[in-house]
């Protein structure tokens, strides 16, 4: 009796008893959610157009970071390192499709999986050759994002919200608005779409599909670096956050791996429930860090319902 | 028109000529084994034969998607409006004016038919507005997908897919295409509207056609040429009218015997012996 009243009475009306605190909780899980989108998203692109689960991701996120903060240190400013930066992403985009994409064409999925932990490691070796393993700072000021943070006070409490992560919202809202248009408008967008819907079809209308593996890579290069400036903004630049792209899975999983809007909504929901769950449940009764498995648990979970995910694409099939 | 330039025409050089092409999958299966044809400008030529016999495998060559299969020619050429085009990507071929409308019609399911027809314009330069006028154009000889043009084009029927991967390759302004088995898995009935529109655009637009059929019937009688394949070499090419008149294409193709009945041990006897000939 006890214990089932701590389970499902308790947590409510502390929810209920603290209407501040909970908004706060909220928007934290929310920020972390729009990261878990953002490198969701990443993988989404790529595995659509060419069928290619991307365990590089994380490691982009990195490296995009890395360089960004790396030629700052060498004297570059900010908002030059930038559009250097992407320049780096987009002749890794190049590269990649140049020297592993191209030679291992039509080869098992499996293949170019492993293609990409080798991508992985890569990436790994040479971002440590450059700019070094330790922790570095991300550039948030140099780069005009505030760091102050505003106190709003709903219902007599107060919750607090800082700049830099409302910045990162918008940008991460913006920076969606903009793919979608550019998927759904344009024509390089259209390709990509039929690229992701069949193959051999695409080929046949002349669909280029190297220029298309490049725009591809280089957009995931783009969410990449604008993931890698939140996250490091928040923790910091180092090797560690490639760990965080593994949380990236549950959100596919839970979006299915197909949708933008699956990434997007999956990454939120994974990010706020992961949170609330950790502050009701999880410290409470669980003795807390719930946050490190609670996202698998509830891919799990959908994944015994809904195989292809909540949004995963509907499979067409006439008869 | 000038009536000099009539007869020249015809005498031109084929839009396409395939010489002596061998094809080997992966390596070691032989699926051609010489295939030679050609198809004069402004031409409907027609590759017939059984399952296996090498149509598709034909077309593949030319549109270069063999690669995707891990197919490859390993002997002779294709030239193409003038050009040798074996090494070329099957994007650059799309460019110089030849697209391949593949069996099985292959739209992309989830874009919407318009989508469908616009992803036929992807080689093309010439600016939006042009684009536009084409489809307009497509949408003329294809009034059905004007009423299903918000679609997703996965849930349109047979018929419907068919006339949206015909549209779709129009669209890139092709100046030959090549069509396998466009009667396949659809009604008579639209398997002969499918047909009169490839004649309309043959006509009026001046597209050349090669197409891989099973439906000899039909594909006899839209083709001015024919070509039959078995076990990947031409057996037998003529005039349509000419095939559609030959006993043997009748007996084995047509379906419509010869002389009288004949006891089955004959029957099999002699379609034994012609294909050991052939």
């Amino acid at each position: 009796m006890e214990s089932l009243h701590s389970i499902f009475v308790a947590p409510f009306a502390d929810m209920v008893a603290a209407p501040d605190f909970f908004l706060q909780v909220v928007w934290e899980g929310l920020v972390s959610g729009v990261l878990y989108a953002l490198i969701a998203l990443g993988f989404v692109l790529i595995f659509k157009s060419s069928r290619i689960f991307n365990f590089a991701q994380g490691i982009m996120v990195v490296f995009a970071a890395l360089t960004l903060v790396g030629l700052h240190e060498r004297g570059v400013p900010a908002l030059l390192a930038v559009p250097l930066t992407l320049a780096v992403m987009f002749f890794l985009a190049v590269a990649i499709e140049r020297v592993v994409l191209r030679p291992l064409v039509n080869q098992p999925d499996i293949i170019l999986f492993m293609a990409t932990i080798g991508v992985t490691l890569f990436l790994i070796g040479l971002g440590e050759t450059i700019f070094g393993g330790e922790n570095k700072v991300m550039i948030t000021s140099q780069l005009g994002i505030p760091t102050g943070s505003w106190v709003l006070e709903p219902f007599g409490g107060f919750v607090s919200i800082e700049q830099k992560d409302l910045t990162a919202v918008v940008g991460a809202v913006l920076l969606v608005i903009a793919l979608l248009v550019f998927l759904n408008k344009s024509k390089m967008g259209r390709a990509i779409r039929a690229l992701g819907d069949d193959h051999q079809a695409a080929l046949s209308v002349g669909i280029s599909l190297s220029t298309i593996w490049v725009i591809v890579w280089f957009i995931s290069g783009i969410i990449a670096l604008a993931t890698g400036i939140v996250w490091g903004a928040r923790a910091g630049v180092s090797f560690a956050l490639e760990v965080i792209a593994l949380k990236a899975l549950p959100v596919l999983m839970l979006g299915g791996l197909e949708s933008v809007t699956g990434a997007i909504v999956g990454g939120l929901a994974i990010g706020v429930l992961e949170k609330v769950f950790e502050i009701y449940w999880g410290q409470p009764l669980l003795g807390g860090n719930t946050e490190a498995w609670f996202a698998y648990m509830l891919a799990l979970l959908v994944l015994l319902v809904r195989p292809q995910g909540l949004f995963g694409e509907k499979i067409i099939e006439r008869v | 028109m000038n009536p000099t330039t009539a007869p020249l025409a015809d005498t031109a050089e084929p839009i396409l000529s395939v010489n002596n092409i061998e094809v080997i999958y992966d390596h070691v299966i032989l699926v051609l084994k010489g295939v030679s044809l050609s198809v004069p400008r402004g031409g409907i030529t027609a590759i017939l034969g059984a399952n296996g016999a090498g149509k598709t495998t034909t077309l593949k060559a030319i549109s270069n998607l063999l690669h995707a299969e891990r197919g490859e020619v390993t002997k002779g050429s294709i030239v193409f409006d003038g050009a040798q085009v074996q090494s070329l990507s099957p994007n650059q071929l799309v460019r110089s004016g030849c697209i391949q409308v593949m069996e099985g019609r292959h739209c992309f399911g989830h874009l919407s038919v318009e989508d469908n027809l616009m992803t036929g314009a992807f080689t093309r330069k010439d600016g939006a507005a042009a684009i536009r006028d084409d489809l307009e154009l497509v949408y003329q000889y294809f009034p059905r997908l004007r009423e299903r043009r918000t679609s997703q084009a996965g849930y349109t029927s047979g018929g419907e897919q068919q006339m949206t991967a015909i549209g779709r390759a129009l669209m890139s302004r092709p100046k030959m295409i090549l069509l396998d088995e466009p009667s396949m898995g659809l009604a008579p009935q639209l398997v002969e509207e499918i047909f009169e529109i490839v004649k309309k655009l043959n006509d009026e637009q001046g597209v050349s056609f090669l197409l891989a059929e099973q439906n000899t019937n039909v594909a006899l009688r839209y083709a001015k040429y024919g070509y039959i394949l078995e076990s990947g070499r031409v057996v037998l090419d003529g005039e349509a009218k000419a095939l559609r008149e030959n006993d043997d294409v009748k007996e084995f193709y047509l379906g419509v015997g010869g002389e009288g009945r004949k006891s089955f041990r004959d029957v099999k006897h002699y379609k034994r012996r012609k294909r050991w000939l052939a």
